[in-house]
């Protein structure tokens, strides 16, 4: 049985620890301090922490201002209210002046299945890479996000973490990721007939989905992007060159989102046959989060029947 | 009250003049601007560039410092003629770049260029909630800087401004002090008939902040009121400054198209000839 976490506990838990090592860290959040776990932080730094109801636009503008006077605040709502409903200040208030505010975004993709639309988010990846100076974060699990945190707390600039807010396989043993380096993706598995590059949770999907090839005598490489911006282009075409076939993964839509973000370096730098998965072009309904996840077609085995169809475009390709 | 001697007074209207004939030489080499809402803020623009703010034009990152927020920041060419006064660039600088390509001054503004701008803004709405934040910043560091945030009309039609409101008197910000310019004009015309705003001063009230109208043109009443803040312990205060768009050029002022303008050469030189016979 696969070791499940919750990475919102994760995250909470390295905020703390954070929060207790650099006074400059304040926390904020619009009304959801008990879905982000972040009573502990208001009880152990009370000057440190606000909580400013319902109203996210304000949120982003009080992060901003506090940023300006040294500060280094981590906002927290739900995605889609983060990225659409206070856009605006996300983008014009802090990056564009370009402060140090962290965001951490939960109920990203459709991990809030039962929420339905409004409260998924298969945008976020297309509006914040979109957005310059913008660093999106998105680990594959709740070990790496203890890991995720510690980088955002790092980094001098506005940092996003995307992530769900229900526990989710871990991919790394407890203690045993390691630290995270913006922009640098990493390898989990070698392999040398294709590439899966995967995102968030799809990590894990991946894995299982180089399991399955490797039963069909498929030898897939998985890579790790727990950074979507800046995207490590190197890594890309070093799969795309060595394996000659990308897979991506992602819990988002597939318009312009991560494997969107690959497509690109890949047709620019080593054009090879690549499939996307992710949500197709549309709102998702609801219903439970593992059912969504089969519906719409995040698994393992989609991401290997991707796989496939680039094998076999690529020996149709090379035999015509 | 503290009293102010008719020779200050004297030296900031001249301030608020040099103001003003300043943004009509600026705007008027260029494709246009916002004369009207720059026009309407120049006298509380000069009180608090030239007596109420504490600053430091060779320091303008000192973190003592008083912040000022411009959230109507399409007015920015009056706070930037206020700043190159004050010393923190040469106007001659600020004449010749305005809107050229690669400039730090131009329609809006922008802090990481601008020396002595505290926040970007353009977006109306936005300023207010930045406050919020240096206001807490400055309570947290238990820092006796104050915030100054100034606002227009159309600031307080955005509801983005109104989290912010709530946000100020809960966190008991009284170093916190939001000017709105209240000249009743948008783009398109009188806000009361576009979109109403009053009765005003009982929404702030009832958003409990403490509240003081003034004569946004009276520079005595502009400075005796800035000099005695807060209004009221513990609680932010709104100076709801009623004031004339276009203030000071007869022909912009009250009329809704010099929100935006374009000033032809025989009209700039009028303005200018205007606002140099003022007192």
């Amino acid at each position: 049985m696969e070791k499940m976490a919750n990475p919102v506990q994760a995250y909470a838990q390295a905020l703390l620890e954070v929060g207790g090592e650099d006074e400059r860290i304040f926390c904020l959040t619009a009304d959801l301090m008990h879905p982000f776990m972040i009573e502990e932080f208001s009880l152990k730094f009370p000057d440190r922490f606000f909580n400013v109801g319902v109203a996210e636009q304000n949120l982003l503008g009080i992060a901003a201002g506090l940023a300006t006077c040294g500060k280094i605040p981590f906002v927290h709502t739900y995605t889609p209210f983060m990225t659409m409903r206070s856009c605006e200040q996300l983008r014009t208030d802090i990056c564009y002046p370009c402060l140090n505010v962290k965001m951490a975004g939960m109920c990203s993709g459709i991990n809030m299945g039962v929420g339905g639309a409004t409260h998924h988010s298969v945008e976020d990846i297309a509006i914040l890479r979109a957005i310059p100076n913008m660093t999106l974060l998105s680990p594959a699990d709740a070990v790496e996000m203890k890991e995720a945190v510690r980088a955002a707390a790092r980094h001098v600039g506005p940092t996003f973490i995307r992530f769900g807010r229900y526990p989710a396989p871990l991919v790394y043993e407890e203690g045993k990721a390691p630290s995270l380096e913006i922009g640098k993706a990493v390898c989990l598995r070698e392999g040398s007939h294709i590439s899966l590059l995967a995102t968030g949770l799809m990590v894990h999907r991946a894995l299982a989905a180089a399991d399955l090839l490797a039963s069909e005598g498929v030898s897939a490489r998985v890579i790790n992007f727990h950074t979507i911006k800046p995207l490590d282009r190197e890594t890309i075409v070093k799969a795309a060159r060595e394996t000659g076939g990308i897979v991506t993964a992602e819990e988002h839509n597939i318009l312009a989102g991560f494997g969107a973000a690959v497509a690109e370096v890949v047709t620019e730098e080593c054009p090879v046959p690549l499939r996307r998965v992710g949500i197709p072009d549309t709102f998702c309904g609801l219903g439970p989060t593992e059912e969504m996840y089969r519906k719409w077609g995040l698994t393992a085995e989609k991401i290997a029947e991707a796989a496939r169809q680039v094998l076999d475009f690529r020996a149709r390709s090379s035999r015509s | 009250m503290e009293k102010v001697s008719p020779e200050k007074i004297e030296f900031l209207k001249a301030k608020a003049k040099k103001i003003r004939k300043d943004v009509v030489e600026i705007l008027s080499q260029t494709s246009g601007g916002h004369f009207g809402g720059a026009l309407s803020a120049a006298d509380l623009l000069s009180a608090l560039y030239f007596e109420i703010l504490r600053i430091d034009p060779q320091n303008p990152c000192w973190p003592d410092r008083d912040r000022f927020i411009l959230s109507k920041g399409h007015v920015s060419v009056a706070k930037c003629a206020a700043l190159a006064e004050a010393g923190f660039f040469p106007y001659e600088e600020l004449l010749t770049q305005y809107n050229k390509l690669g400039s730090p001054y131009g329609m809006h503004e922008d802090m990481t260029k601008i020396k002595g701008c505290d926040m970007t803004a353009g977006s109306l709405g936005h300023g207010l909630s930045a406050g919020v934040g240096m206001a807490l910043a400055g309570k947290h560091d238990r820092k006796d800087y104050r915030v100054f945030v100034m606002i227009g009309d159309a600031d307080l039609q955005e509801g983005s401004t109104w989290e912010a409101i709530m946000a100020a008197a809960h966190f008991k910000l009284d170093n916190l002090i939001c000017i709105v310019d209240r000249n009743q004009i948008g783009v398109d015309g009188f806000t009361e008939e576009l979109m109403p705003l009053e009765p005003l001063v009982p929404k702030f009230r009832d958003f409990r902040w403490e509240v003081k109208e003034i004569d946004g043109h009276n520079m005595e009443e502009i400075v005796l009121t800035l000099k005695s803040l807060p209004l009221a312990p513990e609680k932010p205060s709104a100076v709801i400054a009623h004031t004339i768009k276009g203030k000071g050029v007869s022909f912009m002022e009250n009329n809704h198209h010099w929100h935006f303008g374009v000033a032809t050469k025989e009209q700039a030189e009028a303005a200018l000839a205007e606002l140099e016979r003022s007192n």
